[in-house]
This record gives C-alpha cells, sequence and structure tokens, in this order.
C-alpha cells in the first residue's frame, strides 16, 4: 500500500476540521478521521503481513522521492514489524483520544484540529528511513502538545507548557546535533546521507559513533523520560487537558524510545554496546525511583505520570540490554504502555470530570456511583501490575527474560532490581485503588455522579480491547516485531 | 476418549462463567447468576471426575507407572529459541487429583453460596469472580510449563484480591485485600527471579525438558547450575528456594503468612474456597511440581523442611488463643500446610516401599504429602463451611457470641464434628490417614522434625475442639430464631457431601496412585507408631472438654497462669506490627519520601536551575544587543582597547 495515505488523511480531515462549522461538525469530522486512521492502520497491518510473507526484505512500501536535494533530504518512508506495532497503537490512541474529548467545548476547533495534526507528526515520525525527515516529523509532534497544554490546560499549565516545551526542544536539540553528526561522517559512495538503510549499512567508525551516540541517546531518551531528564512528565501531564496527556504518554514517549531505538541504536550499534551499562543504571534508577516515587503521590495524575516514568524505565533497559528478547521486550512495552497509559488518562479524566478532583484523600468508594468507569480503572491498574491476560506482563515478562539472557553478574543484578519494581507498582496501584474507587464513599455529592457516556465506554472498550488482544494472544504481535528486531541483531552480534 | 478433546474444557467452562456474568450479569443474570455458574461447574467437575477415572483406572498407566501426558500445549509467547511460555495442559497424578479436588469444592462452594450469598447487590459479580478463580486454579494446576504456572499464579492472586475485597465498602476488606495481594507480591518476586535462574540454565520453561536437564547429571544444562554460584551457594539452590519463596507466599508460610488471617474479610464460602482448600495449597502443588529437582537439592529440601515445621507449631500456638472462628480456621490451615511443606522436605524421590527402619531415600513423605493436601481440602473446606453456617445464623465471627447451637443446626454440628475429628487425626476419619503418613515420613527423617509435628497434631486436636465446644456447646444458645435455621437445602448439601468425603477419603490408599516417581508406593499401618498421635490427639480433645464444653471461667485463669506467652500469642507474636514497622517507618519514610522529596527539589530544582541559568545568562547577553548606538560605540573602542593592550603588551610571539 501506499505509505503516503497514512499522511495524507490526517492531513486532510485536519484541515477539514478548520472548515467545517459547529461543535458536532468538527467532532463528528474528528471521529471520522480516527475511524479512518485506525481502519488505515489495520489494513497495512493486513497487507504488510501478506506482502511480508512473499518478500523479506527489510523495509516494505518503501517511497524515496528527493525533497530538499541541496541538503539531500528525502522523503523516504517504509515499514518494518516494529513500526507497524508503533502505527497501531497510535491510531488505538487517537480514537479513544478524540472519543474521551466529544464534550469538548472551549476551542473547540483548534483543539481537534491539533489533536489531528499531531497524529500526523507521530505517523510520519514512525514511517520515516530518512533521519532529518524523522526529525521534521518530531517537531511537528512537539509544538501542538505546547499549545495543548497552555490553551486547554489545568492547574499551573504554563508553567508545564513551558517546561515541558523546552525540555523536548533542548531534546530535539542533543538529537540534531546527533543526527548532523550521522549526516557529516557519513560516506556512501562518496556523498552524506540521511538515509536510515544506507547509514544502517555503512556505520559511522567506532569512535565517532561513540562520540555522537549520546546525543543522540539522549535527545531522544528526553521525550522517554530518562532519568534524569524525566521531570517535565509529571508536571506536563498532569496540567494537560485529558486527551493530551493522553497523546502525550502513550504515543510522545514512545516517539522517544523509537527514536533511541531506531536512530542511536540502530545507527551507532557499537556505541550502543560501549555505553550499554550506563543505559543500564539509568532505565533501573528510573524504573524503580521512578515506582518509589509514585508511591508517594497523592494526586491520581501524578501517580500515573511517575508510573510512566517507572514504565518507560523498561523500554530503557531493554534496549540497553542489546538482547532480541530484550528489545523485542522494549517495543512491547512500548505499545503496551501506550494503551495502558492512555486508558489510565482516560478514567483519570472521566473521574476529574465528574469529581472535580483527583485527589486520592477525597475520593472513595466511586465503584458503587460509577461501576464501568471504576472497573476500567481498577483493570488498567491491573494491567499496570502486570497481571497475566493483560498487555503489561506480556511486556515486562519479554524484558525480564531478554535481559536475563545477558550472561553477567551486572545484567543479572540489573534484572533484579528492575524486576522488583513489580512488588513496588503492586503497593501504589492497590493504594490507589484502594482509597479512591473501593472504601466507603468520603463526599455525599458523589452519590449523584453519572457513570460513563457513550462516547466515553467507547473510547476505553478500544483501548482495553488492546490491552486484552496482546495481553490474551501476544504471540503475533512478537511475529510482527521480531524480523525488525533481527535486522538489528546482525549487527550486534557479539551479545547473544 | 482422547484426552485432547474435551480437556480444555474444564478450565474454560468457569471462565466462560466469568466472562458471561462480568459482562452481563449485572444487567440479565442477577437472579440467575448462581444457577449459571453452578451448573457449568457442574459439568467441569464432572468432566474432571471422568478425566480421573480414565486416568487412573484406564489408561494413565504405562507398565507400572502413571505416565505424564501432555494433552493440550500451544506456543503462547517466544523468547527465545527454546526458551517459550506454551500453554499446555498436562496431565499426572498430581494434576489430575488436583483436577478433582479444584473443581469439587469449587462446585460445593458453588452450591453453598447459593443460599449464602442470597439477596447480595453483586450477586451476579460474586459468581463471576468465583469463575475467574476457579479457571485460574485448574490453569494453575494443569500447567505444563513453569511461566504458565506463574502466569496462573498470578491469577489467582487477582481472584482472591477481588474477592477478599467484595465487601469494597468496608476499609477492613480494603486493607485486606491490599494486604493479601502485595505479602504475596513479594514472594513472587522470589519465584520470578527463580524462574529466571531455572530457566536461564535449564534453557527451557516446559516442566518436562527443565526436570529432564536439570537432574541428568551429564548434562551441560546441570553441569552449569551447580557449578555457577553466589555468596557461596549454588545456582540450583538459589533458583529452587527463590521458587519456594513464592510457594511460601502463597502457601501462607513464616514468615509470609501475615495475609492469611486478615483474607478472612472475604465471603466465607470464598475462605473455605481459596484460603483452605485450594489457591493456598498451591506453594505446596509447586515444589512437588518440581520435586524431582527439589530432590537433587538437600539444601533447598532442607529450607522447605524448617519453613515447614516452623509453621505448623507457630500458626498451632496463635490458634490456641484466636477467638474469632474465621482466624483460629485460618491459623489452623496455615498448621496444616506447614505439615504438607515439611513432608515434601523430609521426602526422597522414588523408592519401592516405605518402611519404619529406612532412614533415608524414600518417597513416602511426597505421597503423604499429597495424600495430606486431599484429605485437608475436605475437612477444611467442610470447617470453613460449617463456620459459614453458624455466622449465617449469629451474625458475628467471635466465638463469645456464641454456643449451644447444637440444637439449632443439627446437620452443621454433625458434620463440623466430623471434620473437627478427621483434621485431629482421630481414626477413622480422613485427616488420621494422611497425617500417619506424614509422621511417619518425618520420623524416618529427622526425629526433631517428628517431635515437633507430634505436638503440633496434640495441639490441632485442642484448639479445634476449643472451637468445637464454643460454637455448639459451652452455653445456652442466644439466638432463638428457630425457623431461620440451617438455611436452606442448598447450604446443607454441600456440607453433607463435603462430611461424607472427610471419612471416606482417608480409605484410598493414595499411595497407589500418587508417588514421587509414578509408580505404587505401598504404605504399611503400624498400630504402635499410631498410637502416640492419637493418645495425644485424644487428650487434646479432653483438654478442650474440660475446659470449654460448660461455661466457667478455668479459660481466663489458664490465660492469666500463662501470662506473656498467652498474651504474645493472642497477638500473633507481634509479626503484624514488626510488618508494619517494616514498611510504613522503613519504606516509606526512608525510601518513598526521600525519592518523592529529591525528585521534586534536587532533580527538578536542576533542571529549573539550568533554566534560571539560562535566562540570568541571555539576561546578561542581552544587554549586549540593546540595539542602542553608543553602546556598540563603547563596546567597539572596548575592544579595540583591549585588542592593542593585548598585542602590546601580553601577546608576545
Amino acid at each position: 500500500m501506499n505509505l503516503s495515505l497514512l499522511l495524507i488523511l490526517p492531513l486532510v480531515f485536519s484541515l477539514l476540521v478548520l472548515v467545517v462549522k459547529g461543535q458536532q461538525q468538527v467532532r463528528s469530522v474528528a471521529l471520522a478521521a480516527a475511524v479512518a486512521q485506525l481502519g488505515l492502520s489495520i489494513y497495512l497491518l493486513i497487507q504488510f503481513l501478506g506482502e511480508r510473507a512473499v518478500n523479506n526484505a527489510a523495509y516494505l512500501f518503501e517511497l524515496d522521492h528527493s525533497w530538499y536535494h541541496a541538503l539531500k533530504i528525502h522523503y523516504h518512508v517504509g515499514v518494518d514489524g516494529i513500526s507497524v506495532a508503533m502505527i497501531l497503537l497510535t491510531s488505538f490512541v487517537v480514537l479513544a483520544g478524540v472519543l474521551v474529548s466529544w464534550k469538548q467545548e472551549k476551542l473547540y476547533k483548534e483543539f481537534f484540529f491539533l489533536l489531528l495534526f499531531l497524529s500526523l507528526g507521530a505517523y510520519g515520525f514512525f514511517l520515516s528511513l530518512d533521519v532529518f525527515l524523522m526529525f521534521f516529523f518530531l517537531e511537528v509532534a512537539v509544538i501542538p502538545k505546547f499549545l495543548l497544554i497552555g490553551i486547554w490546560g489545568s492547574g499551573k499549565k504554563e508553567y508545564s507548557a513551558l517546561k515541558l516545551a523546552l525540555m523536548l526542544m533542548a531534546g530535539s536539540a542533543l538529537v540534531f546535533v546527533g543526527l548532523a553528526g550521522l549526516f557529516f561522517n557519513s560516506n556512501v559512495d562518496g556523498e552524506h546521507t540521511f538515509d536510515i538503510v544506507k547509514l544502517a549499512a555503512n556505520p559511522l567508525a567506532g569512535d565517532l559513533q561513540r562520540f555522537f551516540f549520546p546525543f543522540a541517546f539522549i535527545g531522544f531518551g528526553i521525550f522517554t523520560a530518562l532519568f534524569p531528564f524525566h521531570t517535565w512528565v509529571p508536571d506536563g501531564h498532569s496540567s494537560a487537558p485529558t486527551a493530551a496527556s493522553m497523546f502525550l504518554a502513550g504515543i510522545s514517549m514512545k516517539l522517544g524510545g523509537y527514536g533511541c531505538l531506531r536512530v542511536a541504536t540502530w545507527l551507532m550499534p557499537d556505541a550502543a554496546q560501549h555505553y550499554s551499562t550506563i543505559i543500564i543504571v539509568l532505565a533501573c534508577i528510573a524504573i524503580l525511583y521512578g515506582a518509589f516515587a509514585t508511591m508517594m503521590q497523592t494526586d491520581l495524575k501524578y501517580i500515573n505520570a511517575y508510573s510512566s516514568v517507572s514504565h518507560c524505565g523498561f523500554v530503557l533497559l531493554g534496549i540497553g540490554m542489546l538482547t532480541k528478547t530484550s528489545i523485542n521486550g522494549a517495543v512491547l512495552q512500548m505499545v503496551s504502555h501506550g494503551l495502558m497509559t492512555a486508558l489510565f488518562f482516560a478514567v483519570i479524566g472521566m473521574i476529574y470530570d465528574r469529581t472535580h478532583t483527583r485527589q486520592v484523600s477525597q475520593l472513595g468508594g466511586l465503584l458503587k456511583v460509577m461501576p464501568f468507569i471504576s472497573s476500567v480503572f481498577v483493570i488498567a491498574g491491573l494491567c499496570s501490575l502486570g497481571l497475566p491476560g493483560l498487555s503489561g506482563f506480556v511486556a515486562e515478562m519479554t524484558v525480564f527474560m531478554g535481559s536475563w539472557q545477558r550472561a553477567g553478574a551486572f545484567y543479572h543484578t540489573a534484572t533484579i532490581v528492575a524486576c522488583a519494581s513489580i512488588v513496588v507498582t503492586a503497593v501504589y496501584i492497590l493504594r490507589a485503588v484502594g482509597s479512591s474507587i473501593m472504601g466507603p464513599i468520603k463526599n455525599n455529592e458523589h452519590l449523584s455522579l453519572s457513570d460513563a457516556g457513550w462516547h466515553e465506554k467507547t473510547a476505553a472498550v478500544v483501548l482495553l480491547a488492546g490491552i486484552l488482544i496482546m495481553g490474551i494472544a501476544p504471540f503475533w504481535l512478537t511475529d510482527l516485531i521480531n524480523p525488525g528486531t533481527e535486522v538489528l541483531m546482525q549487527k550486534i552480534g557479539s551479545i547473544k | 476418549m482422547n484426552y485432547s478433546s474435551y480437556i480444555a474444557l474444564i478450565p474454560l467452562l468457569p471462565l466462560a462463567a466469568f466472562v458471561l456474568l462480568g459482562l452481563f450479569g449485572r444487567k440479565y443474570f442477577n437472579q440467575s447468576a448462581g444457577i449459571i455458574a453452578t451448573m457449568l461447574l457442574l459439568v467441569a467437575a464432572g468432566l474432571s471426575l471422568y478425566t480421573a477415572y480414565q486416568y487412573f483406572f484406564v489408561n494413565g498407566k504405562v507398565g507400572d507407572a502413571y505416565q505424564s501426558i501432555t494433552a493440550v500445549k500451544y506456543t503462547w509467547l517466544t523468547f527465545s529459541e527454546n526458551v517459550s511460555i506454551d500453554m499446555g495442559i498436562l496431565l499426572d497424578p498430581i494434576s489430575v487429583m488436583m483436577l478433582v479436588v479444584v473443581t469439587f469444592v469449587s462446585l460445593m462452594v458453588h452450591i453453598f453460596s447459593l443460599g449464602y450469598m442470597k439477596g447480595e447487590e453483586r450477586f451476579a459479580t460474586y459468581y463471576a469472580f468465583l469463575g475467574l478463580f476457579t479457571f485460574s486454579m485448574l490453569g494453575l494446576v494443569v500447567s505444563s510449563n513453569l511461566f504458565q504456572i506463574y502466569m496462573f499464579w498470578e491469577l489467582v492472586g487477582a481472584s482472591s484480591y477481588l474477592l477478599i475485597g467484595y465487601y469494597f465498602q468496608k476499609p477492613s476488606a480494603v486493607a485486606a485485600s491490599k494486604k493479601a495481594f502485595i505479602v504475596t507480591r513479594f514472594a513472587d518476586l522470589g519465584f520470578l527471579i527463580g524462574i529466571l535462574i531455572l530457566a536461564f540454565y535449564g534453557e527451557s520453561l516446559d516442566f518436562n525438558t527443565i526436570i529432564h536437564n536439570l537432574t541428568t547429571q551429564q548434562s551441560s544444562q546441570f553441569l552449569a547450575i551447580t557449578s555457577a554460584s553466589f555468596l557461596g551457594v549454588s545456582a540450583l539452590t538459589w533458583g529452587l528456594v527463590m521458587v519456594f519463596m513464592g510457594g511460601a507466599g502463597k502457601s501462607a508460610m513464616f514468615p509470609l503468612h501475615i495475609w492469611l488471617p486478615d483474607a478472612m474479610e472475604g465471603p466465607t464460602p470464598v475462605s473455605a474456597l481459596i484460603h483452605a482448600a485450594t489457591m493456598v495449597v498451591a506453594g505446596v502443588f509447586l515444589v512437588a511440581r518440581l520435586f524431582p529437582v527439589f530432590s537433587i537439592n538437600s539444601d533447598a529440601l532442607t529450607v522447605v523442611t524448617i519453613i515447614g515445621v516452623t509453621s505448623a507449631l507457630f500458626a498451632a500456638i496463635i490458634a490456641c488463643t484466636q477467638t474469632d472462628i474465621k482466624r483460629v480456621l485460618a491459623y489452623s490451615t496455615m498448621s496444616q500446610i506447614g505439615y504438607m511443606m515439611f513432608a515434601l522436605g523430609v521426602s526422597g524421590y522414588g523408592g519401592e516401599n516405605a518402611r519404619l527402619t529406612d532412614s533415608v531415600g524414600q518417597g513416602l513423605g511426597y505421597t503423604a504429602s499429597m495424600f495430606h493436601l486431599f484429605t485437608h481440602a475436605f475437612f477444611k473446606s467442610l470447617l470453613f463451611l460449617g463456620a459459614g453456617a453458624v455466622i449465617h445464623l449469629v451474625h458475628s465471627n467471635e466465638m463469645k457470641d456464641m454456643g449451644g447451637l447444637r440444637k439449632l443446626m443439627p446437620i452443621t454440628h454433625i458434620s463440623f464434628l466430623i471434620a473437627c475429628l478427621a483434621i485431629a487425626g482421630i481414626w477413622p476419619f480422613a485427616g488420621f490417614f494422611s497425617k500417619e503418613e506424614i509422621l511417619l515420613a518425618a520420623y524416618n527423617k529427622s526425629m526433631v522434625v517428628y517431635v515437633i509435628a507430634l505436638l503440633t497434631s496434640g495441639l490441632t486436636a485442642f484448639y479445634m475442639f476449643r472451637l468445637y465446644f464454643s460454637i455448639f456447646w459451652n452455653k445456652e444458645a442466644a439466638v432463638h430464631d428457630h425457623h431461620h435455621g440451617e438455611g436452606t437445602l442448598s447450604m446443607k448439601l454441600p456440607l453433607i457431601l463435603l462430611a461424607v468425603c472427610s471419612v471416606a477419603a482417608g480409605f484410598i490408599h493414595f499411595g497407589n496412585y500418587v508417588s514421587s516417581d509414578g509408580t505404587a508406593l505401598a504404605s504399611e499401618f503400624h498400630l504402635s507408631f499410631a498410637a502416640a498421635p492419637l493418645a495425644l490427639g485424644i487428650g487434646g480433645i479432653l483438654l478442650a472438654m474440660w475446659l470449654y464444653k460448660t461455661a466457667n471461667d478455668k479459660p481466663e485463669r489458664l490465660a492469666t497462669a500463662l501470662g506473656g506467652l498467652y498474651k504474645a500469642a493472642y497477638k500473633k507474636f507481634y509479626i503484624d506490627e514488626l510488618y508494619l514497622f517494616i514498611t510504613k517507618k522503613l519504606v516509606f519514610n526512608l525510601i518513598g519520601r526521600p525519592a518523592a522529596w529529591i525528585d521534586k527539589n534536587i532533580i527538578d530544582g536542576l533542571m529549573n536551575g539550568i533554566a534560571a541559568a539560562t535566562g540570568w545568562i541571555s539576561n546578561l547577553i542581552k544587554t549586549l544587543q540593546s540595539g542602542k548606538v553608543q553602546n556598540y560605540l563603547l563596546y567597539f573602542f572596548g575592544g579595540i582597547a583591549a585588542l592593542v593592550i593585548i598585542f602590546i603588551y601580553i601577546w608576545k610571539p
């Protein structure tokens, strides 16, 4: 199939949103866009599986046009299993995000426009096979977030929006240094190139890799809450409107993880091995320290934001461990965490819309008054603490198994440290569930609250479906991802 | 009939009940939920019995050994070439036995709950959760893969969490459900690490393969795992002890037992199913499943023995002092599981027959442990359901609110008495036979273990009859609500059936069917050996009778006489307080709070500091570009002056 469709579709619909009039029309167009995206990405999956059965090229459906000849920037897109998985994730989250924003009244036209525009950036990013093009789409995805938080946010939104934008911009700047390094040091038939396929086939010399790898990895790492550059996450998420939180945690943080994998590790595998120890240590700190910090939070959004720091640590750990299984695990964790955290933010938003508080101490007994929302909250919680049958378990266990495969006391210790987080996660999740969903009703005004409306129910069901499909039948997803990982592993052959 | 054609239905039928009632129960089946779930489980129980018949009497045996049959297996998640999670159904003596136990007890609990839970607002949800639990437990016992068992292990934990917290508006139920999950989660961390170790060296997750790899002395895997060591202990021991940690958590072994008494906050039939007969014995089952590997590692077996025997005695002492009847039963469960655990610990692998004179190497302990698991499931769930019927009548868990109930509830009384005799180990009730085998196995291996076990069996008889006399005798009944009585037929029927099993189960020649290596293990009965435990048991009963049959002040005088010991036991030896101190004071205050503080102030402060520094520097710089020509002129001439000075005075080539 023509991959450009995935870019044209959100673009056309986002322009259409600007043209149509009235809340009903705007949100209908947005919903149509989201449904069409989901349909298109499922179609992509089917086409991809069919094509791969007969074609064992590393990337399928490639398109390559020169975009800006002077700098040799190409519009080069193509997908492997990893990118297909990320595209699927994006379309699930976008659909749910549009649905939970159904009642959006303030500046709804601009709001939905930015949501769709953001999804355009994400699709472009995951499709790109040209580092510069990728960078372009990364920026496309950053700017709308600043506006979404600054305009539609709550609490100390200006501070949070600015903090998020500045830190992500700093990340982008680092990424830019990294890719400039890649470009100017590349030599493919006597020319510089941004092309991922060519760069991967002709990697830089070892010392150059070691010089430029930290720029790219830390730059993308900031997006995925690499310790100690994670502090934009709690403030950013908690100030953002529901849909923006969902996008931020569900998709944006995955741009970082994907970048760490596709650009930093993919193109500079020697350096990835060289820095592996440092990455693992930082990931372990993020995992455990993030989990302990979550334990002390009292605001539901802060709980989920800090737990995202911990959960994204698994992505970095999987990448740092550099075994095939651990990298598969990292990709699975990106998909799983994207779905799960989007669901969490969605239900937190639903609770907040009704009770106007996110403080755990002021909630309580919600299961009695809003059984649907509460049940979804519990399921999201159980997914977060890694209950089998839900996606979190599959991803975490793959990371653990993969990490343990790397022989050596250091790697085993690191794995145990990461494993220990499953206990802390259980503590903070059950505390949140116990005092907000269960227990006696603390505020009598809550007795008259209503349960989820159709759009909220649909949003939850979409994400739950993703979580359950992945949790109950993970084999197809690993089969999808695995060939992509194998391409990388050929370059890291020295580690089992 | 081929097993694979229907066997998967056994776990899937309860799952169907869960899905159906979980999704649509509240709306459409709030009245009929109980009947639907019970019918589905009836079919599952029928299929299990049929499977047991087929396996034990028709085609399970090849030669003179029962075979391990993998009836169903498909790959669920591949990690690497040899290592994958397979969903499978493994049939061997212990899994077939557990199929029967789980479906039968679950069926009894389903039927009992029809009356007991009638009129509950979340009736359908209750049955949905029961279905989820039964599915998970069945999946656990038939697991063919180490990771599969871990998955269902977590699922039974989650369903236990949901059921303990069933009365979710009660803060104590919420706290208990949280505690149960977190304590067992902590133990599961050990289990997970154990899996990682065993899978790493064993190069497989499949039970049969991993057991083969790790018990074949010449295999590369065996050599690797025994030669690798950490802190002077071999990787094999680490792996097994870590796996056992998971088992100890789930089976409420000391010191991970603290969640079980609190778990009694759940509805009583749930306690009968999950916290007496099935889930809590999962730890024993896990050790039995990996027993061929355990049996070649005496260090791990020693750990199992010590933990088991400590738990047995420790819990029995506490049980003597508790006044909440469900808590007495909970501690009794812990004590009995301790029996099963140390029976495995003192066991060897294989062995044709066990004789009194044999000192080592025989598999009697294994058979005895499984036998006790089997009989215990019946009489302990009977005790809980009986307690449930009593609580249903008097609306209290406290002994002081009971007494003299024998006339009001004759069937409950008789069945409860049978169960008490069974657990006390009185001939000819089921507990006598299984406990006898355990004691014999302990006697063969270690005198210390034997003496403690003997002592515990006396204590068991005492506290069970303390319970019995306090409920059914002691004083005149305070309740006179005769037509309420024992409840519906659905509540009486399970009591009768379980009472029958509590007598009949003991007469099964268990060693013929279940043994560590599949071949028949003949167990002999020695009157001389049985005399000591019987005498202690009867002594315990008589003592309880003397103290509690009629209302008097002897128990209080005794408690005062025992002083500190009584108080310590009553306070459960302050283990809960210790845990509370560690978690609340140490983990929260020394790790959690500092982590949150550091993040907010130092890490984020650093980021804000960088931003502030950037702002400060740019403030400085921006005066350089003020747009005022005079300033630029000043900089220009200042620069020239500086350069002149540099060139003339400082820079000398």
